[in-house]
């Protein structure tokens, strides 16, 4: 089985999806002949032609608008929107018509869309290019908002994405990019979207994360373990809209403990998501308050300081520690 | 430059119903249905409006004076062709194919599913201009399938200030899509006038910068809008790329029948015209042809006032939307976190 980083995965799933349904169409700033400013697309345009992958003006409401009319015409449009970051300027575009047409039709209509863009700290990367936005569309209805750990989970659920009926916003961690290989089978698969994963077992205390932040949570984990001979649990989110309320409501029934780890800001995040399933599904299960491990709520931090802020296994370690407190 | 500036507005009818230029070669049938479809408009413009007067319908905004663009512009299509527009062009939409009904459905705050797929409409717009770009996205799917179809994308004088219209155009002219930009120039903005969008003489000329041709039309002289767009879209159909068309016309009414235009807009104009009101210049052009008489058209207004009074009757015959049917229209399947807040509400409704 070839050893693939998430990069190369994601370029994998994204050129068996070319091979397989000619209704597939990558487009974005950059992915053609350049092959996409972290090579996601890399070698796209040479093998499947200017029809399939193709460059567009640099107009990131012009791409998603684009391609809702292409997602309603009947084809599988994957557009690339170059940093999460600037999804901002798609912002109408992504919620109010991408996400909201199947209802604003009554159910006639759908917009089969993937809209892949790289997020996260950690990489040194201008301003607004690393900004975690997953939560301002996890408030949207109608989109679904998914965010691998691995590259074996970034071409499963890539696959999956493809094939979703709705519209689907796809976040590649900049940091996971080249940061690990992988045995990921070179066969197409899919893993469901909606779907959360125990990515270490334990009953101690729930950890909840995804994106990098899940390497950051199963480091803490390891260093509790080791240290304190504390079993924990990290769960890896995977899909953040529609979350797996039952995973976390199973894991948390069970240590009656719980960490959220995420690098976005905390106010109105995945996190307070999180705790507000947990109160609604199994606050009796809970033995100590629910932490938050998060940036502040202050803008993205900029590369001089990001180490400092971003979540590290320390900061989430001591945050397992506090709950596991008597 | 390869595409030079629209110096002349075109127009075939004067305002006072006068052939001043070439007619299209239209046979008597169609241009009675064009004639048709303008009074349609008109007087289901003003049921509405009397309805939601009556508290029997919610905001609507009348297309009353916009009734030769509506008509004109949807005219040259065919039915694989599409028609992207917003609120104000209702009527185009019913030309193109969606019935009157499922419109009026939508005003009484039911959801859209009424719209016939096969009209090739996408629900009317509410946040102004992001239409056009979905309008361009249809017409880079039907290049790349290699279909002869076309798209008509519509706005307003207002929505071409938006990023997203003059994002469409650029998008368009780049990948030579297979549409044509229409913009239903009214003259206002809810009650910012048309000067206020833009210094530029007419928005058409935005065409050129974009690269494609711009043209203006005179939106009230519905044989004139026909024959531009039909040149545009016949343009689109052959592989030559997309065209800018600016209708000049006047918003009679109210932006909606929560606005009240006195409060900005000054007699003087209102008067100016409504003197080059596009219905009695094409009724008299077509008594003119001896193609009408007054009493084929007044039977016209009864038959018409008896079609709206049926739809009404239909509209409020209607059991009302039932709220559990939405849960159903977020996803293609409902989400875990649906399922349980639908049986919430149902639970709370007594029905479970």
């Amino acid at each position: 089985m070839p050893r693939m980083t998430l990069v190369e995965a994601v370029n994998h799933a994204l050129a068996q999806e070319l091979e397989r349904d000619r209704r597939v169409r990558v487009f974005g700033e950059d992915v053609g002949k350049n092959g996409g400013v972290f090579r996601v697309t890399d070698g796209l345009q040479a093998r499947f032609g200017e029809d399939r992958v193709f460059d567009t003006p640099l107009a990131e409401s012009g791409i998603i608008g684009t391609a809702v009319g292409m997602a309603v015409y009947g084809l599988r449009p994957v557009a690339e929107i170059q940093f999460a970051g600037f999804t901002f300027v798609a912002f109408n575009q992504i919620v109010s018509q991408a996400a909201r047409l199947r209802y604003r039709s009554g159910g006639l209509l759908s917009v089969p869309l993937v809209i892949r863009a790289p997020f996260g700290g950690g990489v040194r990367t201008p301003e607004l290019h690393s900004d975690s936005v997953e939560a301002l569309f996890m408030h949207a209805q109608g989109i679904k908002v998914v965010i691998p750990s691995s590259p074996y989970d970034a071409k499963g659920l890539l696959h999956a994405a493809v094939e979703d009926p709705d519209p689907v916003l796809f976040l590649e961690h900049m940091k996971l990019y080249r940061s690990f290989r992988q045995e990921v089978p070179s066969e197409r698969y899919t893993l469901p979207l909606g779907q959360a994963a125990v990515a270490r077992e334990g009953d101690a205390v729930s950890v909840f994360a995804y994106g990098a932040m899940l390497h950051v949570a199963l480091q803490a984990a390891e260093q509790v373990a080791q240290e304190d001979g504390a079993s924990v649990e990290v769960v890896d989110l995977r899909t953040i809209s529609p979350l797996d309320e039952e995973c976390i409501a199973q894991s948390v029934s069970k240590t009656g403990r719980a960490v959220v780890v995420h690098e976005a800001a905390r106010a109105g995040g995945v996190g307070a998501e999180v705790i507000a399933v947990i109160n609604e599904r199994c606050l009796y299960s809970l033995l100590k308050p629910v932490e938050r491990v998060t940036n502040p709520d202050m803008p993205f931090p900029l590369p001089s300081v990001e180490d400092t802020f971003l979540p590290n296994p320390a900061r989430v370690a001591a945050a397992i520690r506090r709950t596991l407190e008597p | 430059m390869p595409f030079p500036l629209a110096h002349c507005i075109h127009q075939v009818l004067a305002p006072d119903g006068k052939l001043v230029g070439a007619a299209p070669d239209l046979p008597a049938d169609q241009l009675f249905a064009m004639y048709r479809w303008m009074v349609y408009g008109r007087l289901y413009s003003d049921r509405m409006v009397a309805l939601q007067r009556q508290g029997r319908i919610g905001t609507f905004g009348p297309l009353n004076g916009q009734e030769a663009a509506s008509v004109g512009l949807a005219w040259p299509l065919q039915p694989a062709d599409w028609l992207v527009g917003s609120y104000r062009e209702l009527l185009s939409y019913m030309v193109k194919g969606v019935s009157p009904l499922a419109l009026a459905e939508t005003y009484r705050g039911y959801v859209g599913d009424g719209y016939a797929l096969d009209a090739h409409c996408l629900p009317y717009q509410i946040v102004l201009a992001t239409q056009v770009l979905h309008a361009v996205g249809i017409a880079m799917g039907m290049q790349y399938d290699g279909k002869p179809d076309v798209v008509v994308g519509v706005c307003g004088d207002g929505a071409t200030s938006e990023g997203d219209f003059n994002e469409a155009l650029n998008f368009a002219g780049v990948f030579k899509a297979p549409i044509v930009f229409v913009v239903q120039n009214n003259g206002w903005a809810i009650s910012v006038p048309r000067r206020q969008q833009t210094a530029a003489e007419y928005i058409a000329h935005r065409g050129p910068a974009f690269g494609m041709p711009g043209y203006v039309v005179d939106g009230n002289d519905v044989l004139a809008v026909y024959q531009v767009v039909q040149d545009a879209v016949a343009r689109a159909r052959a592989g030559d790329g997309p065209t800018l068309i600016e209708a000049l016309t006047y918003r009679l009414g109210a932006h909606t029948t929560a606005d009240d235009p006195k409060k900005y807009r000054l007699d003087d104009e209102l008067g100016e015209w409504t003197a080059r009101d596009p219905l009695p210049r094409f009724r008299t052009y077509l008594m003119n042809q001896n193609l009408l008489d007054p009493t084929a058209d007044e039977r016209l207004h009864e038959a018409i006032a008896a079609e709206l009074q049926s739809l009404v009757e239909t509209l409020e015959a209607q059991p009302p939307q039932d709220a559990a049917d939405l849960f159903d229209l977020v996803y293609a399947e409902r989400t875990p976190q649906l399922n349980r807040q639908r049986a919430d509400l149902l639970a709370e409704l007594g029905r479970e």
